[in-house]
């Protein structure tokens, strides 16, 4: 007996710490992802995501003093500020780059020809020095500082709003939806009545359809994109939305029939008959008892279809073209990489802003994943 | 008359005949159980009734009309699945308006009739829970319930209890005893394999084998006078002690010999052509008793098995010309040795012969 209770235990935590590894590698890159979507290009090259909410000590760049020279009391003054936009703390600083944290904060540094440098620890500098610095090359400072947590929505406005070369990732995130949404309401629509078709009503060469459509299920796309797309074009319907999503829905089309026909075949018998008896037709069977029923399937079908047509590339490519105006994400993203490729604020932004459709869509829906609709309509439910 | 006439009505799947030509006339108002034994057809010869199964021949007609071809909703019937066949989305009021809501009738109405239907089942503190909260008896009077609302002309029962615990089972089939009794109108008509739920709550019992009607009649006239060997066997419970003899005199009292030699004298005609043919002596496990003082017995073998319930005792007795043992069923509590003969006697009158083909020489 305890043998079989040690066994079953082993089992469960095997069970649970392969969850929590699954869990562990999808959660840390998206969250990675999350986290650079609000960091600067600055903080993204010095450290890690994972330390963006701990201050932060670095080496800053060389920053050469600049500004208007002011004449006080003969001596000739230059001030400014080191971190015009940041909360920055300066805890050392220098002026060659062979040492750079030469100077404690207010310390004062002795440059050539009688002049002085001070930093204050908020990165205020001062030049002082007894003649113009007119015509001189101005030192540079070199500092170490510490920055708090800062996140921004930059990252967001820029590539959702700005009109720059990053923009277009709005106009996209519009265009993906705009093709995702259609693609995923109309198969299901279709699938639906078909599979109630297929399930419940009789009618010559029904095995037959249902064979078909699981023969269908196993056709790779490929196949289909250039004689599709050469009737698309026979027909007029040419590229735009309407074409990709036909081909969106003809190709989700077999899944969807299949999933729904097997999970509505299984409704039970007796429901389907109690109905018919209490006079309802089959369209109204149809819609008053086996739509609500298929909810969970109907949910889980969606999220698929969603998700997939989300993520595709190929058949928008091929359907839609590349067109700025019609350009997916998944497209704008591939553009990106290659003409933004060193610029991850960017990059880890447009590739959040690409997922986290797909996530609401998932944590919205994901209840209807479980069957547990159908409790108290027959005996054991 | 809001009956029903089955005329030689078939069923085939196929090639694969399962109803065999059945004829049958019920009044309005009859309570009939169909019974069987699993797979005898029962249930098909319901959902054809019903309209769930399409009628491959014969006629049948419900309150004088052809309904062979008319849908379910049509055929002002209603029936009642062994599975209850909620619909899970739906509450209980919703449950039960369905019928209704289809047919567009007025909200009022269809909020009276409910209302009707939730008094008489007392499910109205239910009326707005989904099927889920409900208990398995009470899902099953929701059933019932949407089967009143339809106000139907013939209620069809398939199998309504067989999902119920054994103390539900029996509290359910009183009232739908008690829901015929306040519905004299309404006929009913319903399937079950059990026997106890057709003994008391029948008018009329149809006995079904393999696709035929082996006997309708009321309950007690099946138990005290069945046509044949299957209905016999059948009805009661334990099944009737059936063992080979031979007929050896007939006339207005027919004399038979069993194998172990005995002659035993039953108050039955017989005809002449019987005489000295094979035929099957039967006598139910309750009818026996044993045998007091020098009495000849009737039967006699030896005690394999005693079980003392209390109010009766079930002794299983070998005897000759049967594998397996014969049963009586004898009031109170009564000790036998295993092993130890024991002497059995009937009442003639509660006895029967079957001829060889096993039907009952009373219905010859």
């Amino acid at each position: 007996m305890s043998f079989f209770t040690r066994k079953k235990s082993a089992l469960v935590w095997a069970v649970h710490l392969s969850v929590l590894l699954l869990v562990a590698v999808w959660l840390f890159p998206t969250l990675g992802l999350f986290v650079s979507s609000f960091r600067t290009s600055d903080q993204i090259s010095t450290s890690g995501w994972w330390s963006a909410l701990s201050t932060q000590t670095r080496q800053v760049p060389a920053i050469r003093v600049a500004g208007d020279e002011k004449e006080v009391n003969g001596r000739f003054i230059i001030t400014g500020e080191l971190f015009p936009d940041t909360d920055a703390k300066i805890t050392a600083w220098g002026t060659s780059s062979r040492d750079p944290a030469a100077y404690k904060p207010d310390e004062v540094a002795e440059l050539r020809s009688g002049a002085t440098l001070t930093v204050s620890p908020t990165g205020g500098y001062t030049l002082d020095g007894p003649e113009s610095f007119e015509g001189q090359r101005l030192p540079r400072i070199f500092s170490t500082a510490t920055s708090p947590p800062e996140f921004t929505l930059e990252n967001y406005r820029n590539v959702l709003f700005s009109s720059t070369a990053a923009s277009g990732v709005g106009q996209s995130f519009i265009n993906t939806l705009t093709v995702a949404i259609p693609a995923t309401i109309i198969p299901i629509l279709i699938a639906a009545f078909a599979a109630y078709a297929l399930a419940w009503m009789n009618f010559p060469g029904r095995a037959l359809l249902v064979a078909a459509v699981v023969g269908l299920l196993v056709v790779p796309l490929q196949l289909a994109l250039i004689p599709l797309l050469q009737l698309h074009n026979a027909v007029g319907i040419g590229k735009g939305y309407l074409g990709v999503w036909l081909a969106h829905t003809g190709f989700g089309l077999p899944l969807a029939i299949y999933l729904l026909r097997n999970y509505i075949v299984g409704l039970p018998r007796d429901i389907i008959e109690s109905a018919r008896v209490d006079g309802a037709t089959d369209f109204e069977i149809f819609v008053k008892i086996v739509l609500p029923l298929s909810f969970p399937a109907l949910a889980s079908f969606a999220i698929f279809q969603f998700l997939w047509t989300w993520n595709d590339l190929l058949v928008a490519l091929v359907f839609l073209g590349t067109d700025d105006d019609t350009l997916v994400l998944t497209g704008r993203l591939v553009n990106l990489l290659g003409s933004r490729g060193g610029d991850w604020e960017i990059l880890a932004t447009s590739a959040f802003v690409s997922i986290a459709v797909p996530l609401v869509v998932f944590f919205a829906l994901q209840r209807y994943l479980v069957r547990g609709l159908l409790a108290g309509s027959v005996k054991g439910g | 008359m809001a009956g029903l006439a089955l005329k030689q009505i078939r069923k085939s799947y196929g090639p694969v005949d399962v109803i065999h030509g059945v004829d049958l006339d019920i009044d309005e108002g009859e309570f009939i159980v169909f019974v069987g034994p699993s797979g005898c057809g029962k249930s098909t010869l319901l959902r054809m009734i019903a309209g769930l199964e399409t009628i491959s021949g014969g006629e049948l007609h419900i309150d004088g009309q052809l309904v062979n071809d008319i849908p379910p909703s049509m055929r002002g019937i209603a029936m009642v699945f062994q599975s209850y066949a909620l619909y899970p989305h739906m509450t209980v009021f919703d449950n039960m308006a369905f019928g209704m809501r289809i047919a567009k009738a007025d909200a009022a109405e269809i909020k009276r009739r409910v209302g009707e239907a939730a008094e008489i089942l007392q499910l109205e503190p239910y009326l707005d829970r989904l099927p889920k909260a409900l208990s398995g008896g009470q899902r099953q009077r929701v059933a019932i319930g949407r089967a009143i609302v339809r106000n139907p002309k013939v209620f069809l029962f398939d199998e309504p209890l067989s999902n119920l615990d054994a103390a539900l089972r029996v509290a359910t089939r009183i009232e739908i005893a008690k829901l015929h009794e306040s519905m004299p109108s309404s006929t009913m008509i319903y399937v079950t394999h059990d026997q106890v739920e057709a003994m008391t709550l029948a008018d009329r019992i149809v006995v079904l084998s393999a696709g035929n009607i082996e006997q309708v009649g009321s309950p007690l006239g099946l138990y005290d006078n069945p046509r044949n060997l299957f209905v016999a066997q059948f009805i009661g419970s334990p099944a009737m002690n059936i063992v080979p003899a031979k007929i050896v005199k007939t006339g207005t009292k027919t004399t038979i010999e069993l194998p172990d030699g005995g002659k035993v004298v039953a108050p039955i005609k017989s005809g002449s052509a019987l005489e000295g043919s094979n035929a099957s002596f039967g006598i139910r496990p309750e009818d026996l008793s044993i045998v007091d003082g020098d009495k000849k017995p009737v039967l006699q073998g030896q005690v394999s098995l005693v079980e003392s319930l209390g109010e009766v005792t079930m002794i299983y007795v070998d005897i000759e010309g049967r594998d397996e043992p014969l049963v009586a069923k004898l009031a109170g509590t009564h000790m036998f040795e295993r092993g130890s003969t024991i002497k059995l006697t009937a009442e003639p009158e509660k006895m029967h012969v079957f001829d060889s083909e096993g039907i009952s020489l009373q219905h010859l």
